[in-house]
């Protein structure tokens, strides 16, 4: 690589709680090919209560950091650097005995997919139980009424009945239903929720959506929130991240990210997407090219190779120089503040109808 | 544009008037068997995929096709391919029906209609060459271009935005952007006048999406072709199609041109699935602009699906004369021409806020607004 600086290894901006943080975040999978470093200097923070929304396309990271902080990755092939703190505790270093004591428990996490996620020989109830009994040392009666006391805040109909049923015996909703009751049934403190939504149909997302919203409310859980869909991530989360091949390009609140965007990457996905209400004259404008393979990424901005504003830059400091995220509202972009503010006013914006 | 065509108001009584249709079809029905029982497995029910579908495309037109899964508009879309054979109803291709022709009957038809399917990793021969999975169809068919297949395959790679010099390649050397405008290549190669296109961007990433949809949209203009557009997400349709039907369990429930079906939407079903799309609002400080429904529970099987109105055991407005009589498809007074609603007790045309949220889900309503005791009640029953 080129010059890299350190990037975002400034020391944490103690938010209010800092409940998670991570800082300098590195995963580094050793494949035949080589090795791919699948998330690079990532930072971040997450209050109790709040949700983190990261967006990010497929092979940006996005779930690697995630089954990073659940110590979830393969320990033969993968080198992980930098520093993950829940609470104080560090877990990088924490070894299996004690990761296994947290997840579950005080970290839980909700899969894409709830049929490959929920296991087909143990009845939904008993799955729900498991936890309650290990990590609350309840008894089978008690984890079991704890179970259907779940399944009926989630919205299972008749849950004394279908606590009974196996997941296949349940429809995909249900199925992400009976996901969410058995990751809080131990009232964790931090939800993971890895694109729970995704394989839902629309009427049935938007309830699945506003249910994890209340429940929230209710258990003032953390959630960091994983998608690929900006809607959703509007819909959910107080803070957005956004990463781009690795790296995260820009974060701030829903509202900054969203209708201040300042990474030209953001801006890229905003005009891409068709929306309810976009102006139906003018074509989508997608962004050039794909994005990279992590087995040889693009010196410099990782973004610089599709990315149409770099001559305003000056140079070839896109092609050399990584961009710096600040630990606040920032965007890793070597264009100045007021140019990205221009760019945005006059040709983004309007382009958005 | 769309203010003067004509659709076929329920069965019987689809009498278009000029300009033929391409393609019309009516009464469609398909039912797959579903076979069970020991020893002697016979057949004990049937999945009812797509139940009595009526529908015109004009040539050149873009008509989109949304539903959630299940709801039977990939069938739909198969049927109108005749991958499928449909158990019931006519398929009418420029005045021919093809519902129930042969292998030889359709040959020369076959051309005329293509596909372009979902999985751009599965849809492609990966022992097979760009150029030889692109000249396939010309070879079947026994169409020799000017100047020969190659050149006529370096053309068409041309169109939809790859490199000429690739036709030698493999699928897997490219990206699944880059598969799914080899799918339309391929679809392209015979110069069809109808093209289904099931979920042709949903397995693709939000940047590359865009770049297929205006490749289609480009095909679709310069070549004048029609398109069947079929895909669950609203934005997509309502980008890409002049004209969009809604279908639920295996029904068209609404039908119109994009305007009336987006913006005076009169079915609660069609109400319900806008209400539910996230989307990114750019105004800050602005309350909610749509109206917010939350249905309860998932779409019942079709193997079984509920009589008289199929929408009826989810719907907030159903009454005893939804479970016992199905609501025909008709144009309902103060719609537009040709925006068709199979409902007996109709919304208001507009997606406006309500006073009131309809929240049906027993979860969200215990969570929401818990008078403790509704709550329980809610929970024990």
């Amino acid at each position: 690589m080129t010059t890299v600086t350190k990037a975002e290894g400034a020391p944490a901006p103690t938010g209010p709680d800092g409940f998670l943080s991570v800082r300098d975040l590195q995963v580094t999978f050793s494949t035949e090919d080589g090795p791919v470093k699948a998330v690079d200097g990532l930072s971040f923070d997450l209050d109790r209560g709040t949700t983190l929304g990261i967006v990010g396309e497929s092979g940006s990271g996005k779930s690697v950091t995630n089954l990073t902080i659940l110590g979830l990755h393969d320990p033969l092939f993968t080198t992980v650097d930098g520093e993950i703190v829940l609470d104080g505790k560090e877990l990088i270093t924490a070894t299996e005995k004690e990761m296994e004591r947290l997840r579950g428990n005080r970290v839980a996490m909700i899969f894409q997919d709830p049929l490959t996620a929920l296991s087909p020989f143990y009845s939904i109830g008993r799955q729900i139980a498991e936890p309650y009994m290990k990590h609350n040392g309840a008894s089978k009666k008690a984890a079991w009424e704890r179970a259907v006391e779940m399944l009926a805040k989630v919205g299972i109909p008749n849950p004394k009945e279908r606590a009974r049923d196996y997941p296949h015996q349940f429809s995909g909703g249900m199925r992400q239903r009976a996901m969410i009751a058995m990751a809080l049934v131990c009232d964790p403190d931090l939800l993971i929720a890895d694109e729970p939504t995704t394989a839902l149909d629309v009427t049935v997302q938007a309830q699945i959506l506003d249910l994890l919203k209340d429940l929230q409310r209710e258990f003032g859980t953390g959630i960091v929130f994983i998608t690929h869909d900006l809607g959703v991530i509007a819909d959910m989360a107080d803070d957005i991240m956004v990463m781009y091949a690795g790296r995260a390009v820009e974060r701030g609140t829903v509202d900054e990210v969203l209708r201040s965007p300042q990474h030209p990457y953001t801006w890229g996905l905003l005009n891409s997407m068709p929306r309810l209400d976009s102006d139906l004259g003018t074509p989508l404008s997608p962004i050039p090219g794909t994005p990279p393979s992590l087995l040889t990424p693009p010196p410099g901005c990782r973004f610089h190779p599709r990315c149409t504003f770099r001559d305003r830059v000056g140079g070839d400091r896109c092609a050399t120089e990584r961009p710096l995220l600040a630990p606040d509202r920032s965007s890793a972009c070597h264009l100045g503040a007021e140019q990205k503010r221009t760019i945005f006013v006059e040709e983004i914006r309007p382009r958005l109808g | 544009m769309t203010e003067d065509l004509v659709l076929p108001a329920g069965r019987g009584t689809g009498d278009a008037v000029a300009p033929e249709p391409l393609l019309q079809v009516s009464g469609l029905v398909k039912h797959f068997p579903v076979k069970g029982g020991f020893p002697i497995r016979r057949t004990v029910g049937a999945v009812q995929a797509v139940d009595g579908l009526d529908l015109v495309v004009h040539a050149g037109e873009s008509f989109g096709l949304v539903g959630e899964s299940g709801c039977g508009k990939s069938t739909t879309g198969r049927l109108i391919t005749r991958l499928l054979e449909p158990t019931h109803g006519t398929i009418t291709y420029r005045g021919r029906d093809i519902g129930h022709a042969t292998r030889r009957q359709l040959a020369p038809i076959r051309s005329e209609i293509q596909m372009i399917f979902q999985d751009p990793y599965s849809s492609l021969n990966p022992r097979q060459t760009v150029g030889k999975i692109i000249s396939g169809p010309m070879e079947i068919n026994g169409i020799e271009p000017e100047g020969g297949r190659e050149k006529r395959v370096r053309e068409l790679l041309e169109i939809v935005g790859l490199n000429p010099e690739h036709f030698n390649r493999f699928p897997h050397e490219f990206s699944g952007g880059q598969r799914q405008r080899i799918g339309v290549a391929r679809a392209l190669a015979l110069e069809p006048k109808l093209i289904v296109a099931d979920e042709p961007v949903s397995a693709l990433d939000v940047s590359i999406q865009a770049q297929v949809v205006n490749l289609l949209q480009q095909v679709q203009r310069e070549l004048g072709i029609a398109f069947v557009f079929i895909a669950h997400d609203l934005a997509v349709v309502r980008h890409f199609s002049q004209r969009v039907a809604v279908m639920y369990l295996g029904k068209i429930i609404e039908v119109g041109d994009r305007d009336s079906i987006y913006t005076r939407p009169r079915h609660p079903y069609t109400h319900a699935l806008l209400s539910a799309v996230p989307e990114v609002n750019l105004v800050s400080g602005e309350g909610p602009q749509r109206e917010r429904i939350r249905l309860a529970g998932d779409v019942p099987s079709p193997i079984s699906p509920p009589s008289g109105c199929r929408f009826r055991t989810r719907c907030w407005k159903a009454q005893d004369k939804c479970a016992a009589e199905e609501p025909p498809l008709i144009r309902l007074s103060g719609n537009r021409d040709g925006h068709l609603t199979a409902c007996h007790f109709p919304e208001e045309p507009t997606t406006e806020p309500r006073d009131e949220d309809i929240v049906l889900d027993p979860a969200l309503t215990a969570l929401e607004d818990r008078p403790a005791a509704d709550a329980e009640a809610e929970r024990e029953g």
